[in-house]
């Protein structure tokens, strides 16, 4: 099997097709204006144009899904017994993951070294992940908000993906990465690529030379600011404590599990949570650890560039994606924020909160 | 020439005052931000242009202390309306009213430029030029402005301290305010039916509409998220959706002020609002009111007539 091919993009439609026979594929639908990714069925229109509105997390992550269901069952004859019967299903159909963008791709590898490589793995998220192909489309030059390269990624980048495509001459040149992306690369309207592959590296250059880095080159992030209240409670002043930016993310894993139950039957599901919610850490006591909002803001940020890397060898859980940034109801920047943390130059005392008071 | 006023006005009142909530230059030149000012050399920061689409009253309640804020004429019928409900201390409030020919929607502007990194924006009087890396396009505002300022009523602030320029008389007829609303009436229930399913759908409950919301003042105690009373599951299905959005809007009868936040912030670009306007509609037939527009009113859901002029059922 050839690990290169090239795509004609009259020819998308049909290899979309071909990559559903046995799987379901998951590729970036347009409704409206709003471009999210849907399982794709033959009345459903793709678009590549911009990157989605949502990234492809929940194709293998789903923003809802039922851990197991229950039924609590009572036999006549001893009434003062009560059993409850449990069912789980972990058996997932195979699928694809199609036109995802670098950053949405590797988001996923974030998710991994928490739900797959350890040692109590989740078998719904592992399950999933290993039934599905990562087809990514490599991004032409960078949207607003992005950041890729500023945390280690590209718009050419192949972290997470089995297959990348890249759009040049009418049609994507397409390069497998993985096994799973070989198989991608039989498909019969998978045409010779050799000769485009010097055109779509030139495009990749172009494209990664074009991305903004808001971060200055190995610099850490500065805890004395980190720590200062005074600095988050500035920057943190106008969020809105909404779930947009967490729920459009394609590294937010945390969840929240619930009983959905109507009398003797129900399930217990599992749905993606906000680290932005008031009711996030709110503990059964009444207390909550991280009762006001700047607190909260800090452990997202925290969690993203300084928690998660300290535990998974300095790998960062933000892809760039810039969707936090874009849609956010009132553009809180993180790029800004952590820019702010890595300065060299971070002085708490710049942030201090009686600044009105020392200038008059 | 009213950007240089509203800065005058900042300076002046930044002695009185613990914060000045405006707006200044986003990430990038496409987006502006909230600037909570409480040092005078932030003042060169703040930025007024049709941009400024950010309702900043929806901050006042949560603020402990003596605060000023920008508004537009729209984004006044939030504190008239906060004041009828007793949200915010008036007193507490220092107003600087801002006459607005009309603010600009992100969203369209990116649709039109194929979603481009902007590179620069410059405003002239009716239009909005915005340069990317493959050229330039001029708008018309009135092509990219958001609804709401399509049937625009209030384009002078109602309540203010200050003003940064003359008052503004609106030209848009009263009847166009609802137009949309009528346009929706017009269709089947089948036809709405499957409207609304298509674009409560794409919701990902993120709350961005309830937390840029002026009045939903429910906020961390909302139905949506209790868990005892357990009302609505986490599940993401399209009916767990739409009694969300149900919800939000019947909570917001005749307390809505239309100012769009919920639309304008919805990352799935959902046309939240419009559920909100058509109850307004129906608050307005019924009780001839329309909210955010006289301080010493009172919203109809905060009062009890027996004697309803237009509901039938009461005079049995």
């Amino acid at each position: 099997m050839a690990d290169k091919g090239y795509l004609p993009k009259e020819k998308i439609k049909e290899f979309v097709e071909a990559l559903g026979k046995d799987a379901a594929v998951y590729a970036p639908c347009l409704e409206g204006d709003t471009i999210i990714f849907r399982q794709y069925t033959p009345d459903k229109e793709i678009s590549l144009d911009r990157p989605a509105n949502t990234p492809p997390k929940g194709a293998i992550y789903p923003q809802c899904e039922t851990l197991l269901s229950f039924e609590f069952k009572k036999d006549a004859a001893t009434p003062q017994k009560m059993d409850v019967e449990l069912k789980a299903n972990t058996d997932f159909p195979k699928a694809v993951v199609f036109g995802g963008r670098p950053c949405d791709a590797k988001g996923f590898t974030v998710i991994d070294r928490v739900f797959v490589n350890t040692d109590t793995a989740d078998p719904y998220y592992k399950k999933r992940r290993e039934n599905t192909t990562i087809v990514t489309k490599c991004c032409n030059a960078p949207y607003a908000g992005c950041f890729c390269v500023g945390v280690g990624g590209g718009p050419a980048s192949r972290e997470g993906s089995d297959v990348v495509m890249t759009e040049v001459d009418g049609g994507y040149y397409l390069e497998a990465v993985t096994e799973k992306g070989k198989a991608v690369m039989s498909l019969s309207m998978i045409q010779d690529g050799s000769s485009y592959e010097a055109k779509a590296k030139q495009a990749n250059e172009k494209a990664t030379g074009a991305v903004r880095n808001p971060f200055p080159a190995d610099a850490r992030v500065s805890p004395e600011l980190f720590d200062s209240g005074d600095f988050w409670g500035r920057v943190v002043d106008k969020c809105v404590s909404c779930g947009a930016c967490t729920f459009l993310c394609p590294t937010c894993y945390c969840f929240n599990i619930t009983d959905e139950q109507a009398i003797t039957t129900g399930e217990r599901i599992r749905s993606w949570d906000s680290c932005m919610f008031q009711h996030f850490t709110l503990e059964t006591s009444g207390h909550n650890p991280r009762p006001a909002k700047y607190k909260r803001f800090r452990n997202r940020v925290g969690h993203k560039f300084s928690y998660y890397p300290e535990k998974y060898d300095g790998a960062i859980a933000c892809t760039g994606c810039g969707r936090c940034i874009r849609y956010c109801p009132v553009s809180v920047d993180i790029s800004e924020i952590v820019g702010y943390l890595k300065d060299p130059k971070a002085d708490p005392k710049q942030w201090a909160a009686d600044k009105k008071d020392a200038k008059n | 020439m009213s950007t240089q006023k509203l800065k005058e006005i900042i300076k002046q009142v930044l002695p009185d005052v613990e914060t000045v909530i405006c707006w200044q230059e986003g990430y990038d030149k496409l987006n502006v931000t909230p600037i909570f000012i409480t040092s005078p050399e932030q003042v060169d920061q703040v930025v007024w242009n049709p941009l400024c689409a950010q309702n900043l009253a929806s901050y006042l309640p949560s603020q402990k202390k003596k605060v000023a804020v920008a508004v537009k004429g729209c984004d006044s019928r939030t504190i008239v309306q906060y004041m009828q409900e007793g949200l915010i201390d008036r007193n507490n409030v220092v107003i600087i009213g801002i006459p607005c020919k009309g603010t600009v929607s992100k969203k369209k502007v990116q649709k039109a430029i194929g979603n481009e990194p902007v590179e620069e924006v410059i405003f002239t009087n009716d239009s909005i030029k915005v340069k990317t890396p493959s050229g330039e396009k001029t708008l018309a505002l009135a092509d990219v402005c958001p609804t709401k300022c399509t049937s625009c009523q209030f384009p002078t602030p109602i309540v203010y301290d200050q003003l940064t320029g003359d008052a503004i008389k609106s030209d848009k007829p009263p009847e166009s305010v609802y137009a949309d609303v009528a346009e929706l009436e017009g269709k089947t229930l089948e036809e709405r039916k499957a409207y609304f399913a298509s674009q409560f759908d794409k919701c990902i409950r993120c709350y961005a509409c309830r937390n840029a919301c002026p009045m939903c003042v429910c906020q961390d105690s909302c139905i949506a998220e209790t868990r005892d009373p357990h009302w609505i599951t986490q599940r993401n299905s399209l009916d767990e959706k739409v009694m969300f959005h149900m919800i939000h809007a019947l909570h917001l009868a005749g307390r809505c002020v239309e100012c769009g936040e919920c639309e304008r912030v919805c990352p799935m670009e959902i046309p939240v609002a419009k559920l909100k306007k058509k109850i307004n509609k129906e608050m307005k037939d019924l009780f001839d009111y329309t909210p955010g527009v006289n301080p010493e009113d009172k919203p109809p859901m905060y009062t009890f007539n027996v004697d309803e002029a237009k509901i039938k059922e009461h005079k049995l």
